[in-house]
């Protein structure tokens, strides 16, 4: 039962998810939210380990949530649906590819399907913002993580002065938080 | 049966050596499909590109299904889309599997948390990218504004709405605007 209900949720983030890469993640956080099949931080994680493993984001979380589910075969079901709703919108697609690329209705709905996108990942950046720098405190100072917010403004700054792969930041960011005892 | 199998290692290969997926995808592309197989021209990869990021789902499954349905119609398209899954399948189940035995040691736990403030970090750049192409008016910006808005309230209240709900509004909103806007000339949406 719960693989029907995997594959039922990752055929509706195939057909939904608009944009790629990080499009995913908001429907990963309805999932989580409504079935309990993983955490918050297991989505921390996983975009973790999606961003330094080869492969598209979108897949390797779907595979990722997948095995934390139902094992192995969780994985497979939860990127078959994924996947399921891309070929089917494909092959609808290539019949009619000079009309739907010209097509004006189709540049009007992405011309709202954009900012859409923009806004979910937003929200959802937000709610692992919120994890990582607030401490639950009510007290002014007490309520920040002032190690993690100095460390990701650092990071921000060398980043956008070396642009390196995400899996070398990825990677300095795990040795940081070994050093630093980021957990504590 | 060896053409499907080509088409599936190909995509295999690509699956397994782009990072990030997406535009990191073009360059292995351009060199699997147009230099290597000859299977399209640099103009036809453009296109399926284009339509792979304007289709919803993943952008390197649709580009994948797209071109090997050009190659060997249904079947040539599922080979190829199982195909470009396929590396992560295995990678990611081997390092879940793991990651699973060796969370509750604490210098995985420290090794995490460094991690989650770098993640921080490369959601919000994504986000000022992202932002860049898609909100470029006054309209769009109330879409935006709006989904961010419900998508991020609807988690303090307790009360998600569906991100599905908040994608078709969505595209009803640009369909209205981009109608309205044209029918109003001077009053851009």
């Amino acid at each position: 039962m719960t693989l029907i209900l995997l594959f039922y949720e990752f055929f509706k983030v195939g057909l939904f998810s608009v944009g790629g890469g990080l499009a995913t993640l908001p429907f990963l956080y309805d999932i989580s939210d409504k079935t309990g099949w993983f955490t918050h931080g297991d989505i921390t994680n996983l975009i973790a380990v999606s961003e330094s493993t080869p492969g598209p984001i979108g897949v390797n979380a779907a595979t990722y949530v997948g095995y934390l589910t139902a094992g192995l075969p969780g994985a497979v079901i939860a990127t078959i649906g994924l996947i399921t709703p891309s070929i089917i919108v494909i092959l609808l697609v290539s019949q009619v590819l000079e009309r739907f690329r010209t097509n004006r209705l189709v540049e009007d709905l992405f011309y709202g399907l954009r900012p859409a996108s923009t806004g979910l990942i937003a929200a959802a950046g937000f709610l692992v913002m919120r994890s990582v720098f607030l401490t639950g405190s009510r007290h002014f100072l007490a309520m920040f993580q002032w190690g993690q917010i100095l460390f990701a403004i650092v990071l921000f700054i060398a980043i956008e002065k070396f642009d390196k792969h995400p899996a070398v930041y990825i990677a300095i960011s795990a040795v940081a938080g070994i050093i630093f005892h980021l957990s504590r | 049966m060896n053409a499907l199998l080509t088409l599936f290692w190909t995509f295999a290969r690509i699956g397994g050596l782009t990072f990030g997926g997406g535009y990191a995808m073009l360059p292995m592309l351009q060199r699997e499909i147009v230099e290597h197989h000859g299977w399209a021209t640099e103009e036809e990869l453009a296109d399926y590109y284009a339509v792979g990021q304007c289709t919803p789902g993943v952008i390197a499954v649709n580009t994948a299904t797209f071109i090997g349905y050009k190659q060997r119609g249904v079947l040539g398209g599922i080979a190829a889309t199982l195909g470009v899954v396929f590396p992560s399948l295995v990678i990611i189940t081997i390092l879940a599997a793991c990651l699973q035995n060796f969370a509750e040691y604490p210098i995985v736990q420290d090794a995490f948390a460094g991690i989650s403030v770098c993640v921080c970090v490369l959601i919000l750049r994504a986000v000022l990218k992202l932002w860049k192409k898609s909100v470029i008016s006054p309209g769009t910006l109330a879409i935006f504004i709006g989904v961010f808005g419900a998508s991020a309230l609807g988690n303090f209240i307790g009360f998600a709405i569906s991100p599905v709900v908040l994608v078709v509004l969505s595209g009803v909103a640009g369909i209205v605007l981009r109608t309205i806007s044209r029918t109003k000339p001077g009053k851009g949406a």
